[in-house]
Parts: C-alpha cells; sequence; structure tokens
C-alpha cells in the first residue's frame, strides 16, 4: 500500500513537469543577463524589499504587503487580503512557475512603482527570493 | 488503524458528503431559490445566500488582492464596464491579459445579479436604477439596506475591519457565498444581532 502511493506520487511530481525554485531561479536570471543585466546582488534586492515609495497616498514597498520576513504571511495594505508567505523554503508553491513570477512582477511592479521592473531589479529580487 | 476507527471514519465521511451535498449538489440551488429559506440539516448554515465561486481563474486572478467578490453581486452592466477598464480598477492597476479578461468577464456577466436566479442575486438585481452600473457593491441600495445599522466604529473605525469592502473580516461565511446575519462575528465586537 505504501509503496502504491509512494510510486503514484512520485508519478504525479513528475508529470508535472516541475522545476525547482533553484533551477527556474537560474533560468531567470540567465534570461535576464541576456538582456543586459549584470550580476545579481541578493542585498540590493532587500535594500529595495524595503524602499518604500508613495503612490496613492501610501507608503508602498514590496515589504508593505509581503512583510520583512519571507517565511511569515503577509497582508494586503489596501484590501487586507491574506498573502501566503513568498519564502521557498516554507511555500513550496513559489518561484517554480515562470508565468506566475511574471505575471507577479507585472504586476507588482506596477502597484508599487507605477513602472515595470527593469531585469537588473528582478534579478536582484530573485537573488534575495530564492535564499530565503 | 483498527477496523472500528475506520468504520468511524466512513460513517463521519459519508455524512460530511449528505452535508455538502445540500450545499454543492444540484438539489441547493432548486431547493433555496429565495433569501430566506432556511431548511436543511444544519439549518441556515447550509444555505448561500448567493451562489458561491467556483472559478479557480477568477478565485487565483481576482482573489488573490482582494475577497473573490461573487458575481451575484452586482448587474452584468457593472462588471463590463469593471473589466472595462481595469488599468484603474479604483486607483490601482489591476490589468489582464487578453484572454484572462474576457474569460473572467465572461463568467462575472453570465453569474451576474440579473442574470442568476439564485437567493439573493434577484434583490441586488432590483436595487440598482436601470441606467446605473456601480461599481462598488457597497453602493447598491440593497448593500446599504443591509448595513444602514452598522455603526461606523464597527467598520471604519474598526482596525480588523476598516472598510465595507472587507467581507470577510464580519462574514465568517462569505467565501461560501453565506452572509446570513446569524453568522456575522465583528472582530473586536463579537455577535451582531439587530
Amino acid at each position: 500500500m505504501q509503496k502504491r502511493i509512494a510510486i503514484i506520487g512520485a508519478a504525479l511530481f513528475l508529470s508535472a513537469g516541475a522545476v525547482s525554485a533553484v533551477e527556474l531561479a537560474d533560468q531567470l536570471q540567465d534570461e535576464y543577463r541576456a538582456v543586459g543585466a549584470e550580476a545579481f546582488d541578493a542585498e540590493a534586492g532587500a535594500a529595495r524589499w524595503s524602499r518604500e515609495v508613495m503612490a496613492n497616498g501610501q507608503a508602498r514597498s514590496c515589504a508593505a504587503c509581503h512583510g520583512s520576513d519571507l517565511r511569515q504571511p503577509g497582508k494586503h495594505i489596501r484590501t487586507g487580503r491574506a498573502i501566503e508567505p513568498l519564502a521557498p523554503s516554507v511555500n513550496p508553491q513559489r518561484l517554480v512557475e515562470r508565468k506566475e513570477v511574471e505575471k507577479w512582477f507585472l504586476r507588482n511592479c506596477k502597484w508599487t512603482y507605477g513602472r515595470e521592473c527593469s531585469p537588473q531589479e528582478k534579478g536582484d529580487f530573485v537573488a534575495f527570493i530564492r535564499i530565503q | 488503524m483498527n477496523k472500528k476507527t475506520i468504520g468511524i471514519g466512513v460513517v463521519g465521511l459519508a455524512l460530511l458528503a449528505a452535508g455538502t451535498g445540500v450545499v454543492l449538489g444540484d438539489g441547493w440551488e432548486r431547493e433555496h431559490e429565495r433569501e430566506g429559506h432556511r431548511s436543511g440539516w444544519f439549518g441556515w448554515r447550509d444555505n448561500p445566500d448567493v451562489r458561491p465561486v467556483r472559478n479557480e481563474q477568477y478565485d487565483s486572478e481576482c482573489g488573490a488582492c482582494h475577497f473573490a467578490y461573487q458575481p451575484a453581486l452586482l448587474p452584468a452592466r457593472s462588471w463590463e464596464s469593471m473589466m472595462g477598464n481595469l488599468a484603474d480598477h479604483f486607483g490601482e492597476n489591476a490589468e489582464l491579459d487578453d484572454a484572462a479578461r474576457e474569460a473572467l468577464t465572461r463568467y462575472l456577466v453570465e453569474n451576474a445579479a440579473d442574470r442568476d436566479g439564485y437567493g439573493r442575486a434577484a434583490g441586488f438585481a432590483a436595487s440598482v436604477a436601470p441606467g446605473n452600473a456601480p461599481l462598488r457593491i457597497t453602493e447598491t441600495r440593497y448593500f446599504v439596506r443591509k448595513h444602514d445599522e452598522v455603526p461606523s466604529r464597527f467598520v471604519q473605525g474598526n482596525p480588523e475591519v476598516r472598510s465595507f469592502s472587507n467581507c470577510t473580516a464580519c462574514h465568517r461565511g462569505a467565501a461560501d457565498g453565506n452572509f446570513n446575519e446569524h453568522a456575522v462575528r465583528i472582530p473586536g465586537v463579537g455577535r451582531w444581532e439587530d
């Protein structure tokens, strides 16, 4: 019985074609470099993470909603909606699907900074998030 | 796990399935066409007031940032107007790619207050004047009437609530379409009985 469950589990895992957070982070950073970004720096990503920008009368930053400790849940500062932790170490659904990552970079950079993030900024964020 | 435990588990699951069947099965729509109908095994707990969201894309695209408001809370023309201007969504950018926007607009319109015969949908639909397409559920007369006795210190003045848009703060069953006043728990206040 347990053996069968293990086999089914393995089959489901493989059929999803999932890449790990480490693999996706490498892929994304390679792509950002290919379009002109320089070496990435987790500390630069961390610094930008908490840097505040005024928008719609609110001080906004990544940390404002996601928190400073990425292993903890966050809370949307405008709507109060709970946000699952962003750290791959506690949330295996993070940093594993390219489409999700790019969708949220686009949406959240616009929400926070009123513009898209550059490849350099995204690569630094990935460098910071992947080690959480 | 011995046989007795398994037996209890099976009976428990069967009861649970029968219970949820009332909510999710085909029957619940026909049985509870109108607001105020309170039959079912667990009384009002069973009967959603509006049709619950059963759309994964809506849950993930819209529900990631705010409560996934049920389509039956606004008329179709309101949803069309809202989905036509996601670049300025209550002052925020909520743009979607074309495929997602079209699919979600279809879902919202097809299940809108004036298209869905279930529960309180008709109440919301009837409370909006034909020429109006409000973008805020809180501006519909039906919503206003249902909340006009709630003091602002419980909502705007309450850091755990902050706004009437934050349904789930007090309506703990909101995600299941349950807005019954007996299920209301206001943070820092408790039950709501008017």
